[in-house]
């Protein structure tokens, strides 16, 4: 009778608990029961959480006037405004959220409130986003889950469901381009084309929870958060005063903000020289620009040359391995030749560039000296071909003269 | 009186070494030595043409030895220090590889002459079973010496070649960490393929040459029996040429005429020294033997993974184990008791076994 009560006792705790929102929802059909499908998916179902947990109402029920009555807790469809508070209940408590991931943030809520979106809808404009908005209502999955809406590489679509609709962000008088324009961007081609999830999404630049265009003086700051170098060289250059008393946006001011191309040196000479929007030609700006784009164009070409000779040495067979390894010192004093630009002072860049322009010149002298080395040893062969050959040939010539010498001998006796 | 002196003298010294040395009983047996003459005499020459490119092997090897260092840390650095540094270092590099090459071809050339040429008959059974030896010998040398430079791609082809190792039956594993000295590829293993590879086999080879070439002597240069029943049937001895000036000459030319093709192929086509091996990197895509061992590997390959529940490897090497012994155990069936040769059955078996090689070498180099 123990053991049989023990059984009992162990087959309950092993059963799952009983779920009759999901049993009789499942069991329904279209808008009914599309709930119930997605929730299969959602992180909650998978850490044991329950429709009543969200809902209210007794899951213990099969009766659905019981289960889902008001005398126990059944709340319904939540209020849009009520969302953030709804889920801050778990997602704000520190404790309750450790017990299922000790290094998950609880500061969500706090950080919506301070977001355009919280803003807005603290006002009571239930259309901005909360929480379900981005991250799916029933079938939420973790951020981390490749077919989550707020996953790296599909935030900037899900951003784009309402700020991309015009009709939607009407009433906000704000663009509705920045998804075409961010998918225009250097940006996005990293994240989508070379799969880097570390690559900037709208998330990187205006934050999540917290979600805010940032502020004109903060934008040097926030591009500076992967472009550290550049940042600071920004910061001390002249350029920083005179944009922060034109209240302009830093980095956007030449490289955009969502529709950031890839940089080009282009962008410093030449008839898409973004320098040229601001200095004419002639002046200081105009000539510092001009002397820059210069250099660099200079490491670049003697760069793209010394390549040029040594993958032609390589290809004629020639050992020029150590040369060309060199080359990546060459090209990396490029790019701190191009990082430098954001000094706006033409030592920075000259700096790296005579450093790169020694290296490159080695190089291309390596690989001439390689192309000469395979003259002089094609002569060297021919040279020894011919003396090859004249051997041969005498050695032909006696055989012959042998030949005729045993005939003879042979005619005579 | 004064042109008589070096005359004089030359004499002497002549006379000199002749007591020590006994030459003439060299110059006798020269004069002696004939070759036959017959429409295949040419095929004689492969074996001299062998002998010419390990010779070159052997010299080339040596200087190479003068720089080279075997361990990993150093063994490609040193490669490189040779090809940019040294003196012809890219030159005796390449000549030493081309005439590895060239020398196994050749050794696959003079052993398919002999076997088309029915050289293989009594007395001279065990002149071929030497040769046999002295080709795995060859083989050897290649296997050891492409893991020398520690490149990628040698790296991971003595992985695979030594993987194969290890399902040899009964003995696998012993021989795989025999071969390796651990249970992967690495420094141990650079140290004991260089070992065998200027040592061992050296030694082996050498011995094995001795023995070949003495037995030549000993026998001379067999005539194909349809030229000696040709020449029987008339009542006439077969045509023979003197081996000295004559074959020699002819021979000397050959050589001459091999070593301008391997200068051509070392000045116009020398061997790269790729990347420097790296044990943790992924094997790269395309890694495959060099052309003597892409038959075995391409057959492998086509060799499902179990064959009536015993792993493919190990069949595929019980297969060549048999093929081997089969092609090895040639003069004894290759010949009738009698002494007459089976030449219908060895000429079909040797036509099998070229088809099948280039065949597969072929699929092997192209999928």
């Amino acid at each position: 009778m123990k053991h049989a009560l023990l059984l009992l006792l162990l087959a309950a705790a092993w059963l799952p608990a009983k779920d009759s929102c999901l049993e009789c929802h499942s069991q329904m059909t279209g808008d009914l029961q599309a709930p119930a499908t997605a929730f299969r998916n959602s992180v909650h179902l998978q850490h044991g959480f329950t429709c009543a947990d969200c809902h209210g109402g007794d899951p213990n029920s099969d009766d659905p006037e019981a289960s889902m009555s008001k005398a126990h807790g059944f709340a319904g469809v939540p209020l849009r405004t009520a969302i953030p508070k709804l889920c801050a209940r778990c997602h704000s408590d520190p404790n309750f959220m450790r017990k299922y991931n000790p290094s998950e943030r609880v500061d969500q809520a706090a950080e919506y409130a301070t977001s355009v979106h919280g803003q807005h809808l603290a006002k009571g404009d239930a259309k901005v986003a909360t929480c379900i908005d981005c991250h799916g209502v029933h079938d939420i999955r973790a951020a981390r889950d490749a077919l989550s809406p707020v996953y790296p590489l599909n935030l900037p679509k899900t951003c784009s469901q309402c700020h991309a609709d015009a009709a939607h962000m009407a009433p906000y008088k704000i663009p509705t381009d920045q998804y075409a324009n961010y998918l225009k961007s250097v940006h996005w081609e990293e994240l989508s084309k070379r799969g880097d999830l570390s690559a900037p999404n709208c998330a990187t630049c205006h934050g999540n929870h917290g979600a805010k265009p940032p502020a004109v003086a903060s934008v040097a700051a926030v591009c500076g958060t992967c472009h550290v170098f550049e940042e600071q060289l920004f910061d001390k250059s002249p350029h920083q005063p005179v944009f922060a008393a034109m209240s302009t946006g830093a980095c956007v001011v030449c490289h955009s903000n969502h529709a950031i191309l890839k940089t080009s040196d282009q962008m410093l000479g030449g008839k898409d020289a973004v320098c040229a929007e601001c200095h004419d030609a002639d002046s200081a700006g105009g000539k510092i620009a001009a002397q820059a784009a210069g250099l660099i164009q200079n490491l670049q070409n003697r760069i793209v040359a010394a390549d040029g000779i040594l993958e032609q040495a390589r290809t004629s067979g020639m050992e020029v391995s150590e040369a060309i390894l060199r080359q990546t010192d060459a090209r990396q004093n490029l790019v701190k030749a191009r990082a430098n630009v954001h000094a706006f002072a033409i030592e920075a860049v000259s700096q790296p560039v005579e450093a790169g322009l020694a290296i490159a010149a080695e190089d291309y002298r390596a690989g001439e000296a390689a192309m000469k080395e395979k003259y002089i040893r094609r002569m060297g062969l021919a040279i020894s071909l011919t003396a090859i050959f004249v051997t041969i040939a005498g050695l032909w010539l006696i055989i012959r003269w042998l030949h005729r010498a045993e005939k003879e001998s042979g005619v005579t006796s | 009186m004064l042109p008589t002196q070096p005359i004089h003298r030359k004499k002497t010294i002549a006379a000199w070494f002749q007591d020590r040395l006994a030459w003439d009983s060299i110059s006798q047996f020269l004069a002696h030595k004939t070759v036959p003459v017959h429409s295949g005499t040419i095929w004689y020459a492969f074996g001299g043409i062998t002998l010419f490119l390990f010779v070159i092997q052997v010299v080339t090897g040596i200087l190479l030895l003068v720089y080279y260092r075997p361990t990993p840390a150093e063994a490609y650095e040193s490669v490189q220090f040779i090809m940019t540094r040294v003196a012809f270092g890219w030159l005796i590099r390449s000549i030493h590889i081309w005439s590895a090459n060239l020398m196994i071809l050749s050794a696959f050339v003079h052993m398919f002459s002999v076997a088309f040429l029915h050289a293989y008959r009594k007395p001279r059974e065990l002149v071929w079973l030497s040769g046999i030896m002295l080709l795995a010998l060859a083989l050897g040398f290649g296997f050891s010496g492409y893991l020398l430079p520690w490149n990628t791609i040698s790296f991971f082809a003595t992985k695979v070649g030594t993987d194969m190792a290890t399902f040899v039956p009964w003995m696998g594993s012993t021989l795989g960490r025999y071969l390796r000295g651990g249970d992967a590829v690495g420094g141990a293993t650079l140290t004991r393929f260089f070992g065998f590879h200027v040592a061992v086999l050296p030694a082996l080879t050498s011995l094995f040459l001795l023995f070949h070439l003495g037995l030549v002597q000993k026998f001379g240069i067999s005539t194909p029996p349809w030229v000696e029943k040709r020449f029987r049937g008339a009542g006439t001895k077969s045509a023979q040429m003197p081996f000295f000036p004559d074959f020699f000459l002819h021979e000397l030319m050959v050589w001459y005429g091999a070593l301008a093709l391997l200068g051509i192929l070392a000045a116009l086509f020398p061997f790269g020294l790729g990347e420097k091996a790296d044990a943790f990197a992924p094997a790269p895509a395309g890694i495959r033997p060099e052309w003597y061992f892409l038959a075995p590997f391409y057959t492998l390959k086509l060799i499902p993974g179990h064959v009536a529940g015993i792993e493919g490897e190990v069949v595929g090497l019980l297969g060549f184990g048999l093929l081997a012994f089969w092609w090895a155990a040639l003069p004894f069936w290759g010949q009738r008791p009698d002494g007459t040769v089976r030449s219908k059955l060895v000429t079909g078996g040797a036509v099998a076994f070229i088809a099948y090689l280039s065949t597969f070498s072929l699929l092997g180099y192209l999928r």
